[in-house]
């Protein structure tokens, strides 16, 4: 991977950030902290490793993009308004009865978006029915499933842990972002999941562990993927929730909380420097 | 007609099932470890690569089944009614109503019909569950030529639909030449005193009832509503008009169910007074046969005549 494409790569999670901070606007609530911790997990996603063609976005060939932790949408809808599915005048309307871009992922409503996701748990056993139907139909595309640690919590996770493996699904990869955050605090003191590798390990899965904000290590763990067979991989990637805007970062206060009209403006400039400073990379 | 013939309506449904996969190759069947009672282990028999049981693990199949709809497959999944409404019924809300697509629900050993193994596994709230959900089709026939034109019908039929299906046999009670469509109401007996609204195994106790009725001179017309949702609202309101009394029979609590469905229908228009025969408030119990607990809850014919004698009155 050559310097520019990454430093593109780092300046498109930037502008999925900013169009995030939009999207949030002032003084309304949003789930900023963990669309954060995504930036550059969706941007490498979108842009990179999947095979999505963004003018057929109903091509039955297509990867799909599942996101289970579906309040993390927002940084979804700017990867699909910055590959021009979602128009960008959609972003002030976040959120609203006239818009389009709903709290959660909705596939009635918004362009590009694969299910319903939200209500947390669901997201990986939809994927595995979407990987089962590419067998069944001799289809090459790959499901890439997105969960949140606090997730993790969830039984219907672990029944999809044990059936993707049953089924013996190389097609389905998971991807944890462990941002170290839920709603109510960090994941250590609200409901301790130790040795996440192990468990996934034992349910039967690769599993790959990387800094999730870290596009070289993003792209070798999906390069890594190509040749396993007969078994799901799961990225747990380690991330920031609220990664790029300092006072969010590590908190679980900005989990689900509006800015003020200060803090969008600090935000604003962090990213912005940030572009800035990508593009001297 | 005849009512002496018999027949199991899960039979049917798995037969039905596997011929169903024949004819058309984007049926997939999904299990939860109950495919011998449920019979969809007859689909498996012919097509094991399209049927995937998931282990005991009915949430994760109601969210697996949205995958494989997400991607034109037609999933059936299956489980004991009160499994696959109540335990998957957040995956069913979220991964299947909210988007609107193509799952098909088997409720099995629905009601009292599975009599021996006691309230856990009896589904007396299942119909009211489904119903409450956007975009669900709720449907509970009554014997298994119904259940077969039922089938017919969801081939092509859009969106989610939920089949409550006894585990008992039933009486064949549709007429053969009859025309089918989902939301019909059919009108068995004509009478111009009673209307009498009932769905799957209390149909034919119905019927019984208004034989009973009839000799002493109360003319009742009972009427199969197989379909709960969508409800033909107008077919309930032309049904009942003109009665004295109005009665509703259902192998289900009365809170949701049939009865609650009729009354909906009703509202805002005059009618009879209305009571319901179905199960209030209670969880079922073990018993050494079907007969002997749809007594026990006052799901007989004898029942239904008392309430409409109290209703006339």
């Amino acid at each position: 991977m050559n310097d520019d494409k990454l430093n593109k790569l780092y300046e498109i999670a930037n502008a999925l950030r900013i169009d995030v901070l939009e999207m949030m606007g002032i003084g309304k609530a949003g789930h900023l902290g963990g669309s954060l911790s995504l930036a550059e997990m969706v941007a490498s996603l979108y842009f990179e490793v999947m095979n999505f063609n963004p003018k057929n976005i109903k091509d039955p060939e297509r990867d799909r993009f599942i996101l289970s932790k579906g309040h993390g949408v927002l940084i979804q809808y700017a990867a699909l308004i910055e590959l021009g599915i979602i128009p960008r005048s959609e972003l002030a309307k976040t959120k609203s009865l006239e818009g389009i871009l709903q709290g959660h992922p909705d596939m009635k409503e918004t362009p590009g978006i694969e299910a319903v996701t939200g209500s947390l748990g669901q997201g990986l056993s939809i994927g595995i029915g979407m990987a089962l139907a590419a067998k069944l139909d001799n289809r090459r595309y790959k499901v890439f499933v997105i969960m949140g640690d606090g997730e993790m919590a969830e039984g219907q996770i672990w029944e999809a842990a044990m059936a993707a493996s049953a089924f013996r699904l190389e097609n389905i990869i998971g991807i944890v972002d462990r941002n170290g955050f839920q709603s109510t605090g960090s994941t250590k003191d609200v409901f301790y999941i130790p040795c996440l590798e192990d468990k996934w390990k034992s349910f039967g899965w690769n599993v790959i562990t990387i800094n999730g904000h870290d596009i070289e290590q993003i792209l070798d763990a999906f390069g890594m993927t190509r040749d396993i067979i007969d078994k799901p991989t799961v990225i747990i990637a380690d991330t920031i929730k609220g990664k790029g805007i300092s006072f969010a970062e590590n908190s679980s206060e900005f989990h689900n909380a509006s800015l003020t009209e200060q803090q969008m403006k600090i935000a604003l400039d962090e990213l912005k420097n940030a572009k800035a400073l990508s593009k001297t990379k | 007609m005849s009512t002496s013939l018999t027949n199991s309506i899960r039979e049917t449904y798995g037969k039905y099932l596997a011929n169903l996969g024949e004819r058309d190759s984007n049926i997939v069947v999904l299990e939860a470890d109950l495919g011998k009672s449920t019979r969809s282990i007859l689909f498996k028999e012919k097509f094991p690569e399209r049927y995937f049981d998931v282990g005991i693990a009915e949430q994760n199949m109601a969210s697996i089944a949205a995958g494989l709809a997400l991607c034109g497959k037609m999933p059936y999944i299956n489980s004991f009614a009160v499994f696959v409404s109540g335990r998957a019924f957040d995956q069913i809300r979220g991964s299947i109503c909210i988007p609107n697509i193509n799952v098909r629900i088997a409720g099995s050993s629905c009601g009292l019909s599975d009599y021996a193994d006691g309230k856990t596994h009896q589904s007396l709230e299942d119909m009211a569950i489904m119903r409450s959900l956007p975009n669900m089709t709720v449907l509970c026939p009554m014997d298994s030529v119904e259940i077969e034109k039922m089938m017919e019908s969801l081939e092509h039929w859009k969106g989610p639909a939920y089949i409550r299906i006894n585990r008992n046999e039933l009486p064949i009670l549709y007429p053969e030449e009859d025309e089918y469509h989902i939301g019909k109401i059919l009108q068995l007996r004509d009478g111009s005193d009673v209307a009498l609204f009932a769905c799957g195994s209390m149909v034919k106790r119905s019927l019984d009832a208004a034989e009973k009725l009839a000799s002493e001179g109360i003319q009742a017309r009972v009427l199969n509503v197989s379909t709960l949702k969508p409800l033909d609202r107008e077919a309930v309101i032309k049904f009942s008009s003109g009665t004295k009394a109005i009665v509703t029979a259902e192998e289900h609590t009365i809170y949701g169910g049939l009865g609650s469905a009729i009354a909906e229908a009703l509202r805002s228009e005059r009618h009879a007074p209305i009571d319901f025969i179905g199960i209030d408030n209670k969880f079922g119990r073990s018993a050494r046969n079907y007969e002997e607990i749809l007594k026990e809850y006052g799901l007989t014919a004898e029942e239904i005549v008392k309430t409409i004698h109290r209703l006339l009155r």
